[in-house]
């Protein structure tokens, strides 16, 4: 089955190869185990950047493939670090006290009251909140990660979907929840403490033997290796029939219902599914990253999950791909301070501050002009430039795709 | 001969306005039946509710042997019990080949789990080439859909309406767009089917309603106006004032 399914789709091979192959580089560059090239803050970024590029394919999944604008995906993928900072600060912080216990071994209930006073006492409180019940184990908090934003999805989506949601008051919809969730657990009592979020994730509590230079190493495999195999998944989605059916609901739903499909379960089962890619791509993002806040599921960060799958070009996987590497590493190196700034005569324009109207331009430009975006480019080298129809869109539903984008 | 499909004293306003009001209708399993009006006549209305698109503000649709109650399904419920639906426009999926709109249609199980691990087995392929072959696009199954010529797209939904294997199948002027060798094949192909389906033509053209040589349904403002054959109903004043008189 995978040997027939893999010669059908010959990108996914070149995919995992070239991923395998900028692991294996950036190994050999790396403090830990290389040359010592490449920082470890440099590996950390790399590794996040390989859990971005995981939920630009969830993204491409339900936008450029299925056509749901979702622009709440960040909130997965926030909630799915979440989970797994529980974990982490509860196990971390239990190592800090058990270190700095003197005197006579402590009961159980010593212990937690400890633990829960050294992680709440920034929010004024020293109760472990009942949704901290489970923070002490890694295999119950591995669950949730899953669970929560799964069944997040699960229940927006049968609400959303039920209801005949489309278009744009649908990616409304996904903004305002992403919103809501933000905005709840800014508040101290949500029990996630408040906008301090949570901090220390970088620490892998048993693993301090091993130090950042190993971990980030090691994470940046975990990262290479969630996204080769949420692209072989990915893959395996698009292609075949459901792939079909999936691109006929975003040329026209209406049409497909005629043919017997149930559309609002198809939504619901792509949606779900890629919020469950989202959670584990933010599971592996925020220990490397260190911190997490309610910052991050801010509606800017879904907004921008899918101006990278433009600029990469939506409906292909590895265009989502490499417009989150692109468009994240870029943003990174303006942002970081480190671009040269353009001395025009009279006005000198800082990157820092004039990179988000860069950015903006682009998307403007390759929505207009290019919008394939820049896996296009790749189009042009290999001589595959579409037939120039002009664009009328191949169904009447939002999101279809235009004639002018549709392949050969 | 119990009916396949039953609709009796249906009624549908849009704002105030009747586009159905209390129509009945009944089509046996293996029967060829002309649906003619003029435009407004609620013909397409009367398709969009079989179908489930529209909801009617009263009557019943009952469907098989078992008398379901249509108005209770969605349009996919509907479809999967055995209704196909020809649109006037071919609506195909433009960006997907030939092939794979022919087994997108396919008789099969449509829950997205079932659809997520099913593999197209030699039998499937072969049934996707035949029914190819069958209304012309056997050389073109790689091509996109969005190719075609508008008489290649109208085939191309004919194919996929057959692929569903229906047993009642609502076409909407099938003979629209195509040339006069296309219409006898259409002709033909719909009075084969009939033998073994129940077929709804909507059909503007006299011209191609004579040569289905079928009983012929005449809809008026919402209403059944007359039913019979084609000389009966033209024959009948009420018809020729709203339709056929001018």
């Amino acid at each position: 089955m995978t040997h027939g399914f893999l010669t059908k789709n010959p990108s996914v091979l070149i995919f995992l190869g070239l991923l395998a192959l900028f692991t294996l580089t950036v190994t050999l560059l790396s403090n830990a185990y290389g040359v010592e090239v490449i920082s470890t803050s440099m590996v950390k970024t790399l590794g996040k950047t390989l859990c971005l590029c995981l939920i630009a394919l969830a993204m491409d999944l339900v936008w450029g493939y299925m056509g749901i604008l979702s622009l709440g995906h960040f909130a997965f993928f926030g909630l799915g670090g979440y989970m797994i900072g529980m974990w982490l600060m509860v196990a971390r912080t239990r190592e800090i006290v058990l270190a700095s216990a003197t005197g006579l071994p402590m009961t159980p209930q010593e212990l937690n009251d400890a633990i829960a006073t050294q992680i709440f006492g920034v929010v004024g409180t020293s109760q472990m909140p009942a949704i901290w019940a489970f923070a002490g184990s890694l295999p119950a908090q591995l669950a949730l990660v899953v669970l929560v934003p799964g069944l997040l999805a699960l229940g927006f989506g049968w609400l959303a979907f039920r209801s005949r949601v489309t278009g744009v008051y649908l990616s409304i919809l996904t903004q305002a929840m992403t919103l809501a969730l933000a905005l709840y657990l800014y508040q101290n009592d949500s029990g996630l403490r408040g906008n301090n979020g949570l901090s220390g994730l970088q620490n892998i509590p048993g693993l301090d033997w091993a130090g950042q230079d190993r971990l980030s190493v090691w994470f940046l495999w975990a990262s290479a290796l969630a996204l080769g195999l949420g692209y072989l998944a990915c893959a395996f989605t698009v292609s075949g029939k459901f792939g079909s059916v999936m691109r006929a609901i975003r040329d026209d739903e209406a049409r497909v219902r005629f043919l017997g499909y149930p559309v609002e379960g198809y939504k619901l089962f792509v949606f779900t599914l890629t919020a469950l890619i989202a959670a584990i791509a933010g599971a592996l993002y925020y220990p490397q990253a260190g911190i997490i806040n309610p910052a991050e599921i801010a509606p800017i960060a879904s907004i921008y999950l899918a101006v990278w799958v433009a600029i990469g070009g939506r409906g292909r996987l590895w265009g989502a791909v490499i417009g989150a590497a692109f468009v994240s590493m870029v943003s990174t190196w303006f942002t970081g301070g480190r671009a040269p700034d353009l001395n025009l005569a009279i006005y000198t324009v800082k990157w820092v501050d004039w990179w988000q109207v860069l950015l903006g331009l682009s998307f403007v430009s390759v929505t207009l002009f290019a919008p394939k975006g820049l896996s296009g480019l790749v189009d042009l080298l290999a001589g595959l430039r579409p037939p120039q129809r002009r664009g009328a869109p191949l169904g009447p539903d939002d999101g279809a795709l235009m004639e002018q984008e549709a392949r050969q | 001969m119990t009916e396949l499909l039953e609709v009796s004293g249906i009624s549908v306003s849009f704002d105030g306005f009747r586009a159905i009001n209390n129509l009945s209708f009944s089509i046996g399993p293996a029967e060829l039946r002309a649906v003619i009006g003029p435009n407004g006549a609620g013909k397409t209305t009367f398709m969009d509710i079989v179908t489930g698109k529209t909801r009617p503000d009263e009557g019943r649709v009952l469907w098989g042997e078992r008398s379901i109650d249509l108005l209770k399904l969605d349009e996919a419920q509907i479809a999967r019990q055995g209704v196909g639906r020809k649109f006037q426009r071919p609506t195909v999926f433009e960006d997907q080949t030939v092939a794979e709109n022919l087994m997108m249609a396919l008789k099969a199980h449509r829950s997205p789990w079932r659809v997520l691990v099913w593999k197209p087995k030699a039998a499937d392929h072969a049934r996707v080439e035949a029914l190819a072959v069958q209304v012309g696009l056997g050389e073109a199954l790689a091509r996109k859909s969005g190719e075609l010529s508008h008489g290649q797209k109208q085939w191309l939904e004919i194919g996929m309406l057959l692929a569903q294997e229906p047993r009642l199948l609502l076409v909407d002027e099938p003979a629209a767009g195509m040339t006069l060798a296309e219409r006898e094949q259409t002709t033909a192909l719909l009075v084969e089917l009939a033998k073994t389906h129940a077929v709804v033509v909507v059909e503007h053209d006299m011209e191609f309603v004579r040569r289905l040589n079928c009983k012929v349904t005449v809809l008026h403002e919402g209403s059944v106006l007359a039913e019979g054959s084609l000389d009966h109903v033209t024959a009948n004043q009420q018809v020729i004032e709203v339709y056929l008189g001018r």
